[in-house]
């Protein structure tokens, strides 16, 4: 019973814990969930946070892989409580964010602004996390890019489409050309 | 209520019951097998085996739902929602834990073999020979010489890949063509070689999966979905392999739901007689009756049939006037390695999903190497390419950002040890005296820790995985240390030993009861020793020895 846990663990290691992937598999939370509502707006929402994570570009964007719903999923079913709250909270924070920095909600700020904001929401995240010891809470937004991440690429558009994935390989090479701008597998 | 009379009965059905069900009907046998609980048919219950990642609500991850009816398979990999029906449910089937044993089981036909990691190797004399050589537990009644044929025999058949490699720790088998090393592995093992002027290998992993059509099974399709069962047949298994050819002989009835909670024993005629069966879904209780017995219910659980069997001869049960039943638990322990990056190979990359890895078989007091512990360990682990999850520092979100996770990213390469663990006796298994379990049956309690000998040892495994990989050229190299505790190998081995002398074994080298020869004990419960090496293979091949052994003497009238 070894070839998937060291594969699970080895990702853990040389990314130094911080991969999504293999956290979602590993990681060992700890407390009952409650329920936790998300309104359509909240999910609309999320999904237009995700776009501008990962946007449409000659390949559908993490709209379309419907990230959004992934994250009201895995937020309500997966999270514990103590991250369910500081996710929904984070959805108020960073429209409040938006509000200050470009004077108008999330929603209704141009493609651009939402961008402006998010760089600088992840480089505030990105700060937050370095300095944060293992049990303090996570930034929300490290959170949503996370579930982005995941929420995409493990999509049925962002394996096929973003990235190659051959469901029956039928054999194995391991010295396979590659040239620079060919997709990554979806999973090894 | 009485059942039926049968020739042999197999209790369990994962991989030493398949293949003790398989051998005894084959050889004309009437059996009937038992498994607790329920049954999984081949293909068509493998009812996730054609997902994709995007067909699970969770992406094949945890909900905090499985994190609380699970509190023991939560601890690692396992709890996952790709394959969670394979597991057996924690609650209905609690054990006490006087130390922490991190005991993953599987309840149904086929047991663990539907979810093995099929890494498949032989044992050396280096194995059979430490204990005597050591003065550690007991001798092994038994050398490699006396079950290489055995290992051919089961090699054939499971359909084992690799590679000869010719070397004297790791003898060669009956194998299928080797799968691919990657690149960079074929890189590191290169250097490993000349680093370490040939005394230690890299080399692809031995593994149950097929890579050629093999009894017509297809064949492994390389998606590494292995552990969701496979559609193909592409990797060793009861329900894949060992269970049809026990039906197609027309002497086996396989019985689901059927807890065996006794051996009756008939202490006239120092034999046993039959067992007692309680059905999981009716909670009637039957009794079966044979010739021969073969207890193949998992390490623990065969020891736990025996301490409940002929408990008015022996209060400890069948097989306790040894004073070795329960005791010297064995796992593997694991957890520790290391792994970095390779450079280069930008213009290379692997086509297709490798259900297997690369294997160091073990270099440690070996030859003219003296440690101050005993035994050895041995790594398994891969060199891959990394995909979306790689981390890129240039662009923090957006479309540069995307399409940079769209491409590979370095080569990595990391493995992780698995160490031997002595037989020590003061790590046992005791029947409870308090918690039940769903049928109202006394469970396990578990004692079992790592001892110095370990502790030792992990820190070699640590500082030799570091100290060959920075030789080999991987930059960056990170240790990992991590939990040891013990089962979370999987490889549950002893606490029914065999051994020389019925004083201080419960069965002998044929893996009989001494005190009940017909009775037959082929899984990991009968392990003297552990090795370092995946023990499935070694069962194998003992069961195999055992049912020719059991006919044999059935034939003669000794049984």
């Amino acid at each position: 019973m070894i070839n998937r846990r060291e594969a699970l663990s080895r990702v853990a290691l040389i990314m130094g814990g911080t991969v999504l992937g293999a956290e979602a598999f590993l990681s060992g939370c700890k407390t009952d969930t409650k329920g936790v509502s998300f309104s359509k707006d909240d999910i609309a929402f999320l999904n237009e946070v995700a776009e501008t994570i990962i946007p449409a570009t000659t390949t559908p964007g993490a709209k379309e892989a419907k990230v959004g719903e992934f994250m009201q999923i895995m937020v309500s079913d997966c999270y514990e409580e103590k991250d369910q709250a500081i996710f929904m909270e984070g959805i108020k924070k960073l429209d409040e964010a938006s509000k200050k920095l470009n004077s108008k909600g999330f929603m209704e700020s141009t493609p651009e602004q939402r961008n402006t904001l998010l760089v600088a929401l992840d480089k505030e995240a990105k700060e937050y996390q370095a300095a944060a010891k293992p049990e303090d809470p996570k930034h929300y937004f490290t959170m949503m890019k996370q579930l982005t991440l995941s929420g995409y690429f493990t999509s049925e558009v962002g394996a096929t489409k973003a990235l190659r994935y051959v469901a029956v390989p039928g054999k194995f090479v391991g010295s396979y050309p590659y040239k620079k701008g060919d997709k990554a597998w979806a999973t090894s | 209520m009485a059942g039926q009379q049968y020739d042999a009965i197999v209790v369990g059905s994962g991989i030493s019951g398949g293949w003790a069900a398989k051998e005894l009907t084959e050889k004309g046998l009437k059996v009937l097998m038992l498994e607790r609980g329920r049954n999984i048919e081949h293909i068509k219950d493998y009812v996730n085996a054609n997902k994709e990642a995007w067909d699970h609500p969770h992406r094949g991850g945890r909900t905090q739902q499985m994190i609380k009816d699970y509190p023991v398979l939560k601890r690692d990999y396992p709890l996952n929602e790709t394959n969670l029906d394979y597991w057996a449910v924690d609650k209905d089937s609690p054990y006490v834990e006087t130390k922490r044993f991190d005991w993953f089981r599987g309840y149904h036909v086929g047991g663990r073999s539907l979810m093995w990691g099929r890494q498949s190797y032989r044992w050396s004399d280096l194995d059979f020979e430490a204990n005597a050589k050591e003065g550690i537990a007991v001798d092994w009644p038994v050398r490699y010489k006396d079950i290489a044929p055995w290992y051919d025999y089961v090699e054939k058949f499971a359909g084992i890949s690799g590679n000869r490699d010719g070397l004297d720790v790791l003898p060669d088998g009956q194998f299928l063509p080797p799968m691919d090393l990657t690149c960079v592995e074929k890189d590191v093992a290169e250097r490993i070689k000349k680093e370490f002027k040939g005394e230690r290998h890299l080399i692809i992993g031995r593994t149950a999966n097929i890579t050629v059509p093999h009894g017509g099974r297809p064949g492994c399709q390389f998606r590494n979905k292995c552990w969701l069962g496979c559609p193909f047949g592409g990797y060793f298994s009861t329900q894949s392999s060992t269970l049809p050819a026990a039906m197609a002989t027309g002497n086996l009835t396989l019985r689901p739901w059927s807890i065996v909670t006794e051996i009756k024993y008939d202490k006239d005629k120092k034999r046993a007689t039959g067992v007692t069966v309680l059905d999981a879904e009716t909670n009637k209780t039957i009794e079966y009756s044979a010739k021969i017995i073969f207890v193949n219910a998992s390490t623990l659980n065969s020891t736990w049939i025996l301490m409940n069997s002929a408990t008015d001869v022996w209060e400890g049960g069948l097989g306790s006037s040894s004073g070795a039943l329960g005791k010297n638990l064995m796992d593997h322990h694991l957890g520790i390695g290391a792994g970095g990056i390779v450079e280069g190979y930008e213009d290379q990359y692997t086509f297709g999903r490798r259900a297997n890895g690369f294997y160091i078989p073990r270099f440690r007091n070996v030859g003219n190497d003296k440690r101050d512990y005993l035994r050895g360990f041995g790594y398994q682990g891969g060199g891959t390419r990394q995909g979306w999850q790689k981390e890129v520092a240039e662009f923090s979100i957006g479309a540069d950002f995307k399409e940079a996770l769209t491409e590979p990213g370095v080569w990595t390469l990391g493995m992780g040890g698995f160490g031997e663990m002595l037989p020590d006796p003061t790590n046992k298994v005791t029947l409870d005296k308090t918690v039940k379990d769903k049928w109202g049956l006394n469970v396990l309690n578990i004692d079992c820790e790592l001892k110095e000998n370990e502790i030792k040892m992990r820190k070699d495994i640590l500082a030799d995985a570091k100290e060959m990989l920075e030789k080999a050229g991987v930059k960056n190299v990170q240790a990992r240390e991590g939990d040891g505790t013990p089962g979370r190998g999987i490889h549950e081995m002893g606490t029914a030993r065999m051994g020389r002398d019925p004083k201080t074994s419960v069965l002998n080298g044929n893996n009989q009861v001494w005190d009940a020869p017909n009775v037959f004990v082929t899984d990991g419960a009968f392990m003297t020793s552990a090795s370092c090496v995946n023990p499935s293979l070694t069962y194998m091949a003992f069961t195999a020895r055992a049912v020719d052994f059991a006919v044999s003497e059935l034939k003669k009238g000794n049984l």
